[in-house]
């Protein structure tokens, strides 16, 4: 399965890391009012200076060394101006303050459409996990340097023959002194080669008894981000062998080989463990615990959970930029915007786009979900995903004939990048758990329907 | 950028629980079944009891001035109680009753409203009559005429569509007057029952109606025109797509819970048949779009709430361009909450017959009821095509004239 964030189509909830924290409505409006001019300034006059190669579209399209030192050096400058981890403990490196701070940010940095910040796995799914239920020490250690860049995260979950069945995989991490020794190989590792630290699930506990589905009390999708560190009991050997580690990705025996995507760029590789060997205090939590943080992880990812660093983890692309492109284009020897069938296929868009961000909103108020609570937020990814593919989809369908051009043809329109957009949308619909999965995940723990 | 704010206050949480649990106690399946009827029964379509209750509990004032005995909350607030309604397939007077309501209030004169508000408040029944022959949406494409004879007006032509009019103490009737669009305020005492010509119409749980307008004569007072007439028919317009969208997104809920439970209880092959992708997957697409529904709707709803009173503004033929701010989010709202309600209704009507197999064919699958319901709320007062194209030259750079 490959790993890969569903990007800021997902809209973190606005929670912090320590429960739901102050919300909108309760700051004074003044002071988040100047602190959006503020940020609004900053960022104007901040903004990197365009490069001459084109930027990755996220952080799993970063192929080149250009393109990540760009990338991380914008991301230790916005977190120096404190425009990162705004809600995360101020002791690790963050900076204290309501979400809706952070939030604002976010907005502001999607709306002037900047360059993303590329840590996104230490951002937004490492850095909240271990907030969450990271040790003091590993809080001390890990926090402040995935805010500013200097360490860069990646993450190693699937491998090669398990991907959405993740719960089968078969790196094994065994117990060498004070070491682990790690042998295996994961794939899907966006920055891989840049990384500095990685999140691994790997078998403590060979495999046991039979295949097939243990009970289990937390089904595969990890439910609600829980902050008791509570993470459910688990029954079955399969799902018992596995552990959590935090590992250094520069010690011997780890090795990373690239992997080229459909859109020809390069960004993630495959991680191969030969004898590798790192600290005992790598494991997160206990041995036999790796399947409930995996999963807690994956809340964070799908946008599950809130407590994200905030920032931007990819070029925002949304409907009013469809639109904006509809109002340029001409289809069939006419301003596209003329054409009925576009038309109604923007309002669908923008429906739909609206109806999700209204979902968001919606999610706030619990005597609106009353009959379903978890149904919005484990249907994030499913809805935003898909909506995001068809929408790249259909910009194609503005540009007439031009739409068969690629990025490099001077007359491919916006350079290509609707094309390249496109083929990358599957990045999200695939990754982190595939819609398919994820249809099941809202059919079984939202509907109640039986498992397959 | 559009607003995307959803408020929710405890008194409408309460009102929304108390709402959900009248419903389910007052209108289970097998009363729903009861009250059905094809065009050719006399039956109303709702229990009498039902109706007194509901306005017991005051749910017909909601939106009126309490001067006139009603609550003074708004239109928005109502959304609960027929999102209640439509998930028990709830048929009364109900939302002709509102609709009527929320015209009188923009356009009726202070007499007119002092006569029939406090009565419909009380438990009087209402309806509206906008729509003719044709088919149109357009609520001011008219050829139902008041033609002035002295101190009172004779009418001709005829509407169809008419809820509840059999049992209406009141009918808001569109017609041509003066070569502009009017309203008149027709008793049921001024209304001889062969005026009246049941329809057979596609969801069963209601009672529709033509009335042939000819040969009725009225007082002229019984008129309202100029601004006030179009303020009135936007207001009902506005009501009525509040109240569909409402009661399509309680349909969604209903007929989703009805699917489940059949996948639930169901076996084929040796398995639940809720444990196939193919009908798991179908069930969470119904859920997305149950759950998009809802928030537009709360959010119509929030909007409305906040607009106060009747929200009506200003308005300028049958749209709603160089209207103040408000109004136009309200309209984009209430548009987008009708098309994706719409939509998302007739989609889980259609996928909960299909996956209920071979009984889901038969008269007694309660899908069907869900289906025949969505179809019915689908293209009242604008199916979703015609409020997308509306939405399209709200929310696009126009088209030129000619498309």
């Amino acid at each position: 399965m490959p790993v890969l964030q569903a990007a800021s189509a997902l809209p973190p909830l606005s929670t912090g890391p320590a429960g739901p924290g102050v919300t909108h409505q309760e700051m004074t409006l003044t002071d988040l009012d100047s602190f959006q001019a503020e940020v609004a300034d900053w960022f104007a006059a901040n903004r990197p200076p365009e490069p001459d190669f084109p930027l990755p579209e996220s952080f799993m399209e970063v192929g080149t060394d250009a393109q990540f030192n760009y990338l991380r050096d914008w991301q230790r400058k916005v977190y120096a101006a404190g425009y990162l981890g705004m809600a995360w403990p101020a002791a690790y490196g963050g900076g204290g303050r309501p979400q809706a701070f952070q939030d604002i940010v976010n907005a502001e940095m999607a709306r002037q459409k900047l360059p993303f910040v590329p840590n996104t796995i230490g951002l937004n799914w490492a850095g909240p996990l271990i907030l969450a239920i990271g040790s003091e020490a590993q809080k001390q250690r890990y926090i402040r340097g995935m805010l500013s860049g200097d360490d860069i995260w990646c993450q190693g979950f699937s491998e090669p023959d398990n991907g959405s069945d993740l719960a089968s995989c078969t790196t094994r991490a065994t117990r060498d002194g004070d070491d682990y020794l790690i042998n295996g190989a994961k794939i899907w590792t966006s920055l891989g080669s840049y990384a500095k630290y990685m999140i691994l699930l790997a078998r403590t506990d060979p495999l046991q008894s039979t295949p097939g589905r243990p009970k289990l009390t937390d089904s595969p999708s990890g439910g609600r981000a829980s902050q008791s560190g509570d993470l459910g009991g688990v029954k079955g050997s399969r799902y018992a062998g596995l552990s959590y580690f935090l590992i250094p990705m520069q010690v011997p025996g780890i090795t990373t080989t690239p992997i080229r995507k459909l859109t020809g760029e390069y960004g993630f590789t495959q991680t191969h463990f030969d004898n590798a060997r790192v600290p005992a205090d790598c494991l997160m939590g206990r041995e036999g615990e790796g399947w409930q943080i995996a999963m807690k992880t994956l809340t964070f990812e799908r946008g599950a959970a809130g407590g994200q660093a905030g920032g931007l983890a990819r070029m925002a692309v949304g409907v009013g930029d469809v639109v904006e492109l509809a109002r340029r284009s001409r289809r069939d020897g006419a301003p596209a915007m003329e054409d009925p069938f576009v038309r109604d296929q923007l309002v669908r868009f923008l429906i739909e786009s609206q109806g999700d961000r209204l979902c968001t909103a919606r999610a706030k108020i619990p005597a609106l979900c009353s009959e379903r609570p978890d149904a919005i937020p484990l249907s994030n990814k499913l809805r935003y995903t898909e909506h995001n593919r068809r929408l790249l989809q259909f910009a194609l369908t503005l540009q007439g004939a031009n739409a068969a051009r690629w990025v490099g043809d001077a007359r491919a329109v916006d350079g290509g990048k609707w094309q390249r957009g496109y083929f990358n949308a599957f990045a999200s619909t695939i990754g982190g758990g595939p819609s398919q999965i994820q249809a099941n995940i809202v059919g079984e723990r939202v509907l109640g329907l039986p498992k397959d | 950028m559009l607003g995307s704010q959803i408020r929710f206050s405890d008194e409408q949480a309460m009102l929304q629980d108390s709402a959900v649990a009248f419903c389910r106690a007052q209108s289970p399946m097998s009363a729903v079944r009861a009250l059905i009827g094809g065009a050719s029964d006399n039956s109303t379509g709702f229990d009498r009891r039902v109706w007194q209750s509901l306005a017991e509990l005051g749910w017909l004032g909601i939106a009126v001035p309490e001067r006139f005995g009603g609550s003074g909350l708004t239109l928005g607030h109502t959304a609960v109680i027929a999102e209640a309604m439509g998930r028990q397939l709830l048929a009364t007077p109900f939302t002709s009753t509102l609709q009527c309501i929320e015209g009188l209030l923009a356009g009726a004169s202070v007499a007119q409203q002092t006569m029939w508000l406090p009565r419909l408040t009380l438990g009087g029944m209402a309806t509206v009559a906008v729509f003719e022959d044709e088919g149109d949406w357009d609520l001011l494409s008219l050829t139902c005429r008041a033609q002035a004879n002295g101190a009172s007006i004779t009418l001709h032509g005829a509407k169809t569509l008419v809820l509840d009019a059999a049992v209406a103490d009141l009918l808001l009737v569109s017609v041509q007057h003066d070569s502009a669009p009017a309203l008149l305020l027709l008793p049921a005492t001024a209304l001889p029952r062969q005026h009246l010509q049941r329809e057979a119409v596609v969801d069963e749980t209601r009672r529709s109606y033509r009335l042939t307008l000819d040969g009725l004569t009225l007082p002229a007072e019984a008129l309202i025109t100029g601004a006030s007439a179009r303020l009135a028919l936007q207001a009902i317009r506005r009501a009525a797509l509040l109240l569909a969208s409402a009661e399509a997104a309680g349909g969604i809920a209903g007929v989703l819970a009805v699917t489940v439970d059949y996948l639930n209880t169901r076996s084929a092959f040796g398995r639940k048949i809720g444990s196939y992708q193919a009908l798991k997957h179908g069930c969470a697409d119904i859920l997305i779009g149950l759950e998009r529904a809802r928030s537009h709707l709360h959010h119509a709803a929030t909007l409305l709430v906040e607009a106060g009173g009747d929200g009506a503004g200003t308005v300028t033929a049958n749209g709603v361009n160089g209207a103040p701010p408000d109004t136009r989010a309200i309209e984009i709202a209430l548009c987008m909450a009708k098309v994706e309600a719409g939509d998302s209704f007739v989609a889980a009507g259609d996928r909960s017959v299909q996956f209920h197999g071979g009984f889901g064919f038969t008269y007694d699958c309660d899908a069907q009821l869900y289906l025949h319901r969505a179809l019915w709320l689908q293209p009242w007062f604008g199916d979703a095509a015609h409020h997308r194209r509306q939405l399209a030259n709200l929310l696009l750079p126009p088209a030129p004239q000619h498309v």
